[in-house]
């Protein structure tokens, strides 16, 4: 037979011994919660992240963990798997921190998560780091709670605008007589990446020659390819995310094109030097971060250290090169350390403040927030791969390798 | 548009190129819908896989190169593998909804469709793929016109292949039971034709067109688990302008498909490629319908 009050007194007898276990860890513990994609379809970029959280609260840990008021802190990441779509991860933001009592958040993987997680956040007033959300749709909607420590997605390519008008100025060339073509799928993410190309090119004064958008289920650019063939641009600027960067790279070598300059998006994703070999030579890849940027920081040391230590701790990198995705995500959690610090308080709202307040130089670049929260320190770095690697090529300031120009 | 049309009209040669490409193209377009006549007239089932299975063929080739076996060896091998999975999936599914009306055997083939487009994610990934030869282009006239060699094999072996199952349907016995059971399956029956081996047997040789056309495509283009729609929107296009049983006019359709969609690409742009394909579908009821019409009132 069901003993109703038997069963209540189990249920008070275990809910008391969670509060309390609750409340032991609440004393030397900081217990941070994300909703992240571990499956579906962002289950690649999304367990990056996840790396990049659990390296840096590691290390953080291991240096002694987050000083606030002379005490030290554990930092504990909480994670749910999202399955990559946005309305899972809105219930999973809302159990995290009404369930879990989670007070801080780390960011989801992808625009579109972070686009769902955010009013949940907001609403409840709880700060959120994120470092894999780039749409600037993000950053206009007025929130207070959201913070990202990456480069927002109209950033993308405006250095590879920036750049064709120096190059032309070099050769002594009016930055009015630089003809550009645009192919950009129609999606949010590079229509993002095309406003900020578009701006940029009315800033130097170039002329634009071909505005090409590109459907969802590209398989062909034919059409756009001609077109460059008659009109000649200097300058040839994709984005559409792998699928783009694959077939564009293809297609210019099997129509024998010639352009002196051209850069894309989502290189690395698309494997090109794998792939197309050295047919890939000469592309500029916008990517956030690279391991041969003189960034540092006194916890992760260089981003060449970071990127070594990565590969000696993880063994599924040992093999490959690090993702940017994976870099950002351990600067969320340094940002949050360093914030926690500074206000000197597990107060929510006063984190809140010192989060806005950030200034801080990471293993990642600068980071600083403006009043929308997207970090306006660090630039998109631009890299051409030469001989089969990346090299990074501008901005100037960051520069390992000097641009091949023209593109043969 | 404007300038695009003006560039066709003053620089023929571009414009050339692209009916070039596009026949070139429409060779495989062709193939792909060839199958699916097949299928829909000797069966009356409309395949919704039929994309799904040219991207699965597609992915056997890529694979067996991973291996570096050449895609001229790995296509036939698509072809086979497509063959038998074509054959489990008639016994399994297709021979239950032959029978039944036009949407079950619809719902049937959509559920086939989204299964496999799932277990090719979780089997290959979800990353676009390719076979990238990396051959050097044929360049005329200033390398204003270019001709890609692997899109000149794959229309060769289109040719190839569609010459093969034609002359294969024409001579051999089993072809002739198929076009019989075709015209009528309850006569063929009554002839002694076993309508279930036509059946499955059709069936099969669909998938396996397929699968040897996705091995072309896959020295192509890119693709990845859920492209597959794309290549069944524009057979569905070609068999309906087409017609069911008419050969001639589904190759003539394919083909001219190809060069519609590289030429309306140019002119309205890249994004309409495909919103094209269907619009020509439009244009093609329309135009039947305005022609069946007029055939009604001589009747009369």
């Amino acid at each position: 037979m069901f003993h109703y009050r038997t069963f209540m007194k189990a249920v008070a007898v275990t809910s008391a011994l969670v509060a309390s276990s609750v409340a032991a860890n609440a004393a030397d513990t900081i217990l941070l919660g994300s909703a992240i994609s571990l499956t579906g379809k962002y289950a690649t970029a999304g367990n990056h992240a996840k790396v990049g959280y659990d390296f840096a609260v590691k290390k953080i840990n291991a240096a002694g963990g987050v000083k606030i008021g002379g005490k030290s802190y554990m930092l504990e990441v909480k994670y749910y798997d999202d399955e990559s779509t946005p309305a899972r991860g809105g219930q999973l933001a809302e159990r995290l921190i009404n369930q879990d009592g989670v007070q801080y958040m780390l960011g989801p993987y992808s625009s579109g998560l972070t686009k769902a997680i955010a009013p949940v956040t907001e609403k409840y007033k709880i700060p959120m780091v994120e470092a894999e959300g780039a749409s600037r749709s993000l950053f206009n909607k007025g929130y207070k709670y959201l913070f990202a420590v990456l480069s927002t997605s109209e950033q993308y390519l405006a250095s590879a605008v920036a750049l064709a008008a120096d190059v032309a100025k070099a050769n002594g060339k009016k930055p009015g007589d630089v003809k550009v073509a645009l192919a950009f799928e129609n999606d949010p993410f590079s229509l993002d990446v095309r406003a900020g190309v578009i701006d940029d090119i009315k800033k130097h004064g170039l002329k634009i020659v071909i505005d090409d958008k590109l459907p969802r289920n590209l398989t062909d650019m034919t059409a756009t390819m001609t077109k460059i063939k008659a009109l000649k641009p200097d300058v040839f600027i994709v984005s559409g995310h792998s699928k783009g960067a694959g077939t564009a790279t293809r297609q210019i070598a099997e129509m024998k094109l010639s352009i002196p300059m051209v850069a894309m998006t989502h290189c690395e994703s698309a494997n090109l030097v794998g792939k197309y070999k050295e047919t890939a030579e000469g592309m500029l890849c916008a990517t956030q971060w690279a391991e041969t940027l003189t960034y540092k920081d006194p916890m992760f040391g260089t981003a060449a250290e970071f990127n070594a230590e990565i590969k000696k701790t993880v063994p599924e990198y040992a093999n490959k090169s690090v993702p940017y995705q994976l870099a950002q995500a351990a600067a969320a959690v340094y940002v949050f350390k360093d914030a926690f610090e500074r206000s000197g308080s597990l107060d929510k709202d006063k984190l809140r403040d010192a989060l806005s307040a950030t200034n801080m130089k990471t293993f990642y670049g600068d980071i600083k927030f403006s009043a929308a929260g997207n970090n306006t320190a660090k630039p998109m770095v631009l890299r051409q791969i030469q001989n089969g690697k990346y090299n990074v090529v501008a901005p100037t300031a960051f520069a390992s390798h000097k641009l091949d120009w023209p593109r043969k | 548009m404007w300038d695009n049309l003006q560039i066709m009209f003053s620089i023929p040669v571009l414009t050339l190129g692209m009916i070039i490409d596009g026949l070139l193209i429409g060779g495989i377009f062709a193939l792909i819908a060839y199958g699916l006549a097949l299928v829909w007239g000797v069966m009356n089932v409309k395949n919704l896989a039929q994309g799904d299975f040219v991207i699965l063929g597609a992915y056997v080739t890529w694979w067996l190169y991973g291996y570096g076996i050449n895609p001229i060896f790995g296509i036939p091998v698509a072809f086979a593998a497509l063959w038998g999975l074509g054959w489990i999936i008639y016994k399994l599914v297709i021979c239950r909804v032959i029978e039944h009306d036009l949407f079950t055997s619809l719902l049937a083939t959509f559920g086939i469709a989204i299964v496999m487009q799932q277990t090719m994610k979780i089997v290959f990934g979800a990353d676009e793929q390719t076979i990238a030869l990396n051959l050097e282009s044929f360049g005329f006239f200033d390398n204003l016109l270019t001709i890609q060699p692997t899109r000149l094999i794959a229309f060769i072996s289109a040719i190839v292949l569609a010459v093969a199952v034609i002359s294969f349907m024409k001579r051999s016995r089993m072809g002739q039971a198929i076009r019989a059971t075709a015209q009528n399956p309850r006569a063929a029956r009554v002839m002694g034709i076993d309508t279930e081996k036509v059946y499955s047997f059709t069936f099969s040789l669909n998938a396996a067109i397929c699968g040897a056309a996705g091995g072309l495509i896959s020295m192509i283009w890119e693709f990845q688990p859920f492209i597959g729609l794309i290549y069944s929107i524009r057979a569905f296009v070609i068999v309906t302008a087409a017609g069911l049983g008419n050969l001639a006019a589904v190759i003539a359709a394919g083909l001219g498909m190809g060069v519609v969609e590289q030429t309306g690409a140019f002119v309205f742009g890249t994004e309409y490629q495909q919103a094209i394909v269907v619009g020509l579908l439009v244009v093609v009821l329309l135009v039947k319908l305005v022609l069946s019409s007029r055939r009604r009132q001589v009747v009369e």
